[in-house]
């Protein structure tokens, strides 16, 4: 064991300096542990950010890097916030975002009630549900395209099963208006798992002397559910709400693996319209102000959310 | 009153709870299933209808997932020397010839290196940080803290836009440095707040006892701390691992070749006249396997880890 400088003078001088020195140090070595990531972050994230909010007052090209760049203000602001295409492209993304929460929620809190009634196994059962959610979207995605074939699918044959349908009638990525389905059904697919696990942890956060006490009142258990199980699993609900409301509005990888957000545009959502405007027709300074009207918009969103999500809490 | 409640439900509550369950789960599995087994059908197998569920098992697929082929006419298949291996055979057996590897080997190889390298960093980065912030006050850390959270609410395409302009300043673009700092970054968030969650849960009473014994604060942390949090850094790593193995975005804008991964590569297997779904399942059920075997070894941890630490159970 060697001995410091600093800690022979700490030794060596009364207790309340000691304290004082071996704060300083503390300090040092929380400056030197937390530093390279703040330096990593700002490099990769806020230097690029900063960057994007630059190009975005520009009409640079990323693939004319010799032109000459020209300020243009707010242009680019007031082109994509008049635009109609852009409007469509939302459009696509709240009806995706509505939907997959929608079914996810119902489906996922289902599932969490079912498993929380205890029966042999719901361990095993629960892993082996949770598999889906963990996989690469655009490998899964990309599969799915097979699945949804006509004739040969699986998913076609299955309703043709439950149905009767001819499964050749019908293209779940090929129609204009199936398409929009077939991505919130691949999304709520994957995802239920999360919203399901949240949801158990919620109901399991519930102690039993609540349910206990309620018993001896004779409340009902339909009365117990709605006064009891619902509130107490609320906030989570809500948080994963809020998971899911962010990862769904950034989505990108697995719908672009479907439908590539044909056909025409129905399926086209804001990062695949973006990925468009940046990577295929190289307008990057529009594309940079499109984005840091998404990110803007994240980030208002949740912040307000999470504003409401902690008022229930302290209820 | 019944003896039977909300908190124990009754035998015929928990057999009809078990059914459902066990109903939406084979159903859910299904797309999985279909892809482990597709990846053994023949080419004519995989496209039947209807769909074949009862199959001979091929390994034309994986052959298919590794080689590249050309075809050739019967009569210089006939001048040709016996197939000299079994893979060669299953080829001849469609009269083409392998005319080399494919590139799936390089691509996995490649997300093997930028996965376990992101990990590495993102962990070693990410666990410094976390003590610090779970031990320390350091200044505006809720601030701090949120600022590493925040940079995940960015889709990724936006981030993509500058990134891809630096890094072509600096050389980075398609290359496997570029891509390990890049998905480091990215994990880190997530890497501080879960490493912080476990470490708070490690009493300080160790350290500080570790302290008045003479240990320095860096020996205390070496020695005390970080056996403690050793369960908590490998599921942490194994998280950061997982989102570096699927991620696709910036893997398909900022690489093309050298550093290409998986995820952006088994779309692009085709065969004669589209995808050649048996070599695409196959590579996938390569790909996905290591992280269907990881999320069961992680169930424990599996909520926090995809809450960002925000639920523990």
């Amino acid at each position: 064991m060697s001995d410091t400088s600093i800690d022979r003078v700490a030794k060596a001088t009364p207790p309340s300096v000691a304290a004082k020195i071996r704060g300083l140090s503390d300090r040092a070595i929380a400056w030197i542990f937390v530093l390279p990531t703040i330096f990593l972050l700002l490099a990769v994230n806020i230097f690029p950010l900063i960057w994007t909010i630059n190009l975005s007052f520009t009409n640079f090209r990323a693939n004319r890097p010799n032109r000459e760049v020209d300020y243009i203000g707010l242009r680019n602001y007031e082109r994509i916030l008049t635009d109609e295409d852009i409007w469509l492209t939302m459009q696509a993304t709240a009806h995706f975002l509505f939907w997959t929460i929608l079914l996810q929620v119902l489906i996922g809190f289902t599932l969490a009630w079912l498993i929380n009634r205890k029966f042999k196994g719901n361990d095993l059962w629960t892993t082996l549900i949770v598999l889906p959610m963990m996989l690469s979207p655009a490998v899964v995605g990309n599969f799915w395209t097979f699945l949804y074939q006509p004739q040969i699918g699986l998913f076609n044959y299955g309703i043709s099963f439950l149905t009767g349908i001819d499964p050749s009638s019908f293209q779940m990525i090929g129609d204009v208006k199936l398409a929009p389905w077939s991505i919130v059904i691949v999304d709520t697919w994957m995802w239920t798992p999360f919203v399901m696990l949240i949801c158990l942890a919620g109901l399991r956060s519930i102690p039993d002397y609540i349910y206990e006490a309620a018993e001896i009142d004779r409340a009902s258990q339909w009365r117990q559910f709605w006064t009891i199980t619902i509130p107490m699993v609320l906030p989570f609900l809500m948080l994963a709400v809020l998971f899911r409301g962010i990862e769904n509005f950034k989505m990108f990888d697995l719908v672009v693996q479907l439908t590539g957000g044909g056909p025409g545009s129905v399926t086209e959502l804001t990062s695949i319209n973006l990925k468009r405007e940046a990577f295929e027709k190289w307008r990057t300074g529009y594309a940079s102000a499109y984005a840091i009207i998404l990110f803007v918009t994240v980030f208002g969103l949740a912040s307000i959310y999470v504003k409401a999500l902690n008022k229930v809490k302290e209820r | 009153m019944s003896s039977y409640s909300i908190t124990e439900p009754s035998p015929l509550q928990k057999w009809l709870a078990g059914t459902l369950v066990v109903f939406y789960a084979v159903i859910t599995l299904l797309p999985l299933v279909w892809i482990l087994t597709t990846g053994f059908k023949s080419p004519v197998d995989a496209i039947a209808y209807p769909p074949k569920i009862l199959f001979e098992p091929s390994l034309e697929g994986y052959v298919n997932l590794f080689t590249t082929r050309t075809r050739v006419s019967p009569e210089a298949l006939q001048a040709l020397p016996p197939p000299s291996s079994w893979y060669e055979e299953i080829v001849r057996n469609r009269d083409m010839v392998i005319a080399g590897p494919s590139r799936y080997g390089e691509r996995f190889l490649n997300s093997v290196i930028i996965g376990f390298g992101s990990t590495f960093l993102s962990v070693f980065l990410g666990t410094l940080a976390a003590y610090a912030f779970s031990r320390f006050k350091v200044p505006l850390k809720d601030d701090l803290l949120f600022f590493i959270l925040s940079t995940r609410m960015m889709p990724p395409i936006a981030v993509a836009i500058p990134i891809f302009l630096m890094f072509r300043t600096l050389g980075l673009s398609d290359t496997h440095l570029g891509m390990i700092l890049l998905y480091t970054a990215v994990n880190i968030s997530l890497a501080v707040w879960l490493l912080k969650g476990f470490m708070d849960e490690i009493p300080r009473e160790y350290e500080e006892a570790a302290l008045i014994d003479g240990y320095t604060r860096f020996q205390a942390f070496y020695k005390v701390v970080l056996p403690q949090a050793a369960t908590g850094i490998a599921s942490t790593a194994i998280f950061c691992l997982i989102f570096s193995w699927n991620e696709y975005a910036f893997a398909v804008l900022l690489t093309s070749g050298t550093a290409q991964t998986a995820p952006p590569f088994i779309p692009t297997i085709i065969g004669v006249g589209g995808q050649d779904w048996p070599a695409v399942a196959a590579g996938a059920t390569l790909f996905l396997v290591p992280v269907m075997v990881f999320t069961i070894l992680l169930r424990k941890h599996l909520l926090r880890g995809i809450t960002f630490g925000a639920v523990r159970k």
